[in-house]
């Protein structure tokens, strides 16, 4: 393996571990703070992407200004994590907090299945692709290798933006710092006069959204088929785990890991793509139990 | 005494017709299994749509043997161990005549023993792997259409014919029977068939894999004349939209034998000078029915009813049907006119000869269909905004089956470079 092979090793890795952390940062968003892990994640996810698809699909074909397709995303996204998120956290989850781990995974679970079949409803089950974002920003050359700078650079760009978002948000706004006081100590959280109902669902639809938006990105990449959400599921649940859960700059970290060992998987040993976000995760589940960068304590699954 | 002899006889042989003609039922219960859920629901649902209308069609021109067909639907998508107790429940208290089963390779070969077990005309209406007549000796199973071997076969001589001067090959296929099986039997023929040719990568991205860009990457660093993919559905479609992105389509061929099926979503990403397969002779624009009324009339009504043009999933129930259709009025044709036992239908298979939308079909002996193999390379045409077929080659489904009792994989194993020539191949343009 030469030189150029590495950097383009690297290249394909960070562009892939982009869109893998804003589903996974979501999901661990989430579970800092609801302390429940949300299966229906993947929903949200796929949502995300079949809203962006189909709308994008006709307001370009109805000749709309293609840079459209930016916003479009932002308001795709938000619009799931909203009218999507809101109603399973206020209706469904906020109902099951008291009760056991093993039944909140089970009701997330039966939400996952419930909206994979609204999708089908909604939208068929021919894929759909509707790339006009990525057809925007062009392509551009490294090393002989042609690469859409909308996954060479703009996914990467994105998920920086948003670690910093998030990052900043939490630490320097006051729902920020509410969501984190809930996150430590929810009990002295109550006892301070927090509205831990309030926190937990503007915290599960900011979850929800930015997996919307991870769906929403990357669908302008791929097709846009049923079942996209389990997939998802499974890869972010393992960088949360190997992040340790609830950790923001780990899921980043881990991303990163996972997205770098499948590349070079690809280049190196193809056969064993699929399993390296796994072998990743047994080898730091092995040595840490509670995660890269997760704090030891009782663990809850 | 004489007399009462020969009424006694007569009683007699009028118990066995009896046994054999049964009474005419009022319906004609077919099982029709198909993904309706999950990624190859792309294929379950056009052939479950195409069945509701062919169905209808059948029953308005007074049915099967003046019986009308009724279908029952099981998704496919359930997994197998829910397919076989519904298969089963079908088949017991349903009491179906046959069922078509199934989509799935895997499946189909779960259903072949619970077939026989069961004693039901079982359909194989779209699976492809070659080892289920190979491997096993069916009586109630019948496939109505090719199988891998043929497909991807003929893939490997359309390449050759087309582009005789290949060097190197890489293959991206889905990581699961399917994409190992046809690169196996693929790479086999092309060693024969061109012994020179390199193989310079193989890819098994997960089935359902969202991103190529990895895959892409090296493939533009290797740069092979030609990239092999027999992926489908969602997995094949963003392959190829994101080898055309950057611009991969311009420096290889792409042979994708199950391309047929992902023209119209693919619209303008699959550019031209690509290689496409059909599963068959299975193409909306089939090269010798374009005067056929009949045929472009169902392939509009097809389009105005589920806003895509037929693909091959269709043409492979438009098949099953016409040949449980055949079979039925030969074993009526062959009772005088009687309504046949389950039996006698099964008799009245062996050997059939029938066409749904495409070229005739003839069942073997071992119960495999022999089907032509038509192939073309993409062009832009007026009127479709989608790649369509142009330097279309049929090849003739005798020369290209493996002989019957033969395994694939040592048969192709006996072919030389001098089977390119011998295959009969019809040639067809675009449009003319």
């Amino acid at each position: 393996m030469n030189l150029q092979l590495f950097a383009l090793a690297i290249f394909d890795g960070i562009s892939y571990a982009a869109l893998v952390f804003l589903v996974a940062v979501g999901l661990t968003l989430i579970f800092g703070v609801l302390r429940v892990l949300n299966v229906a994640h993947g929903s949200f996810y796929a949502m995300g992407a079949y809203a962006t698809a189909s709308v994008g699909g006709a307001i370009f074909a109805a000749g709309w200004a293609p840079w459209l397709a930016f916003p479009l995303m932002l308001v795709a996204a938000a619009a799931i994590g909203v009218m999507v998120g809101g109603p399973v956290e206020k209706l469904l989850l906020s109902r099951i907090y008291q009760m056991e781990d093993v039944l909140q995974i089970l009701v997330t679970f039966a939400v996952f299945m419930i909206l994979e079949d609204v999708q089908r409803l909604i939208w068929g089950v021919r894929p759909l692709f509707e790339a006009t974002a990525l057809n925007q920003l062009g392509t551009v050359s490294v090393f002989g290798i042609t690469y859409t700078v909308y996954q060479l650079i703009f996914l990467p760009l994105v998920a920086i933006v948003v670690l910093i978002a998030l990052r900043l948000g939490l630490r320097r706004t006051l729902t920020g710092r509410l969501i984190t006081a809930v996150t430590e100590d929810r009990e002295a959280a109550v006892t301070i006069g927090i509205d831990v109902e309030r926190v937990y669902l503007i915290t599960f639809i900011v979850g929800a959204t930015l997996a919307a938006f991870g769906g929403a990105l990357a669908s302008a990449t791929t097709s846009v088929v049923p079942g996209m959400g389990a997939d998802m599921i499974v890869l972010s649940f393992a960088v949360v785990a190997t992040a340790g859960m609830g950790q923001i700059e780990g899921a980043a970290i881990t991303a990163l890991l996972i997205g770098l060992g499948r590349s070079f998987a690809v280049y190196l040993w193809p056969e064993l793509q699929v399993l390296v976000p796994y072998l990743i995760m047994f080898a730091v589940l092995l040595v840490r139990p509670q995660g890269l960068f997760g704090a030891a304590e009782a663990r809850k699954i | 005494m004489l007399t009462r002899l020969l009424a006694a006889t007569a009683a007699l042989s009028l118990c066995t017709s009896v046994a054999f003609a049964e009474e005419k039922p009022a319906e004609l219960r077919i099982g029709i299994t198909a993904f309706l859920s999950g990624p190859a629901s792309v294929f379950g649902e056009p052939a479950k749509a195409a069945a509701e209308m062919m169905i209808a069609d059948i029953n308005a021109n007074g049915g099967i043997g003046g019986v009308p067909v009724t279908a029952y639907f099981v998704d496919e998508g359930a997994g197998g161990e829910a397919l076989l107790s519904e298969y089963r429940r079908l088949v017991e208290d349903v009491e179906v005549d046959a069922m078509f089963a199934s989509i799935s390779s895997g499946n189909c070969t779960k259903v072949g023993p619970l077939a026989e077990d069961l004693k039901v005309l079982n359909i194989m209406w779209d699976c492809g792997t070659q080892r289920i007549f190979e491997e096993n000796d069916f009586r109630y199973s019948f496939r109505t259409q090719a199988n891998a071997t043929p497909e991807m076969l003929a893939s490997v001589l359309y390449l050759l014919k087309t582009k005789p001067d290949i060097k190197t090959i890489a293959v991206v296929n889905q990581d699961y029977a399917w994409g190992r099986d046809s690169w196996a039997i693929f790479s086999t023929a092309l060693k024969q068939l061109k012994p020179d040719v390199e193989i310079v990568a193989e890819f098994f991205p997960k089935f359902g894999s969202p991103d190529f860009s990895t895959e892409i990457s090296r493939l533009q660093a290797l740069r092979p004349d030609v990239i092999l993919s027999t992926s489908w559905g969602g997995d094949l479609d963003t392959f190829v939209r994101q080898a055309a992105q950057r611009g991969l389509t311009n420096t290889s061929t792409l042979v994708l034998p199950l391309a047929e099926s992902s023209l119209e979503r693919l619209g303008d990403a699959l550019p031209a000078g690509h290689i496409v397969g059909t599963r068959g002779d299975h193409y909306f624009l089939h090269p010798e029915k374009r005067d056929d009324a009949q045929f472009m009339g169902f392939v509009d009504e097809f389009k105005e009813k589920t806003g895509a043009y037929p693909i091959y999933p269709v043409f492979h129930m438009s098949q099953a049907l016409s040949a449980i259709k055949g079979a039925y009025e030969k074993a009526i044709a062959a009772g005088g006119g009687a309504w046949p036992n389950d039996e006698a239908v099964i008799n009245a298979m062996e050997g059939l000869t029938f066409s749904g939308l495409g070229r005739e079909v003839t069942l073997r002996e071992d119960n495999q269909g022999v089907e032509d193999q038509l192939l073309g390379t993409t062009i832009r045409a007026d009127g479709y905004d989608f790649a369509v077929l142009d330097q279309m080659m049929m090849f003739d489904g005798d020369a290209i089956t493996t002989p019957v009792g033969q395994i694939s994989e040592d048969w192709l194993k006996t072919l030389t470079p001098d089977f390119i020539d011998s295959v009969k191949a019809d040639a067809f343009k675009h449009g003319s």
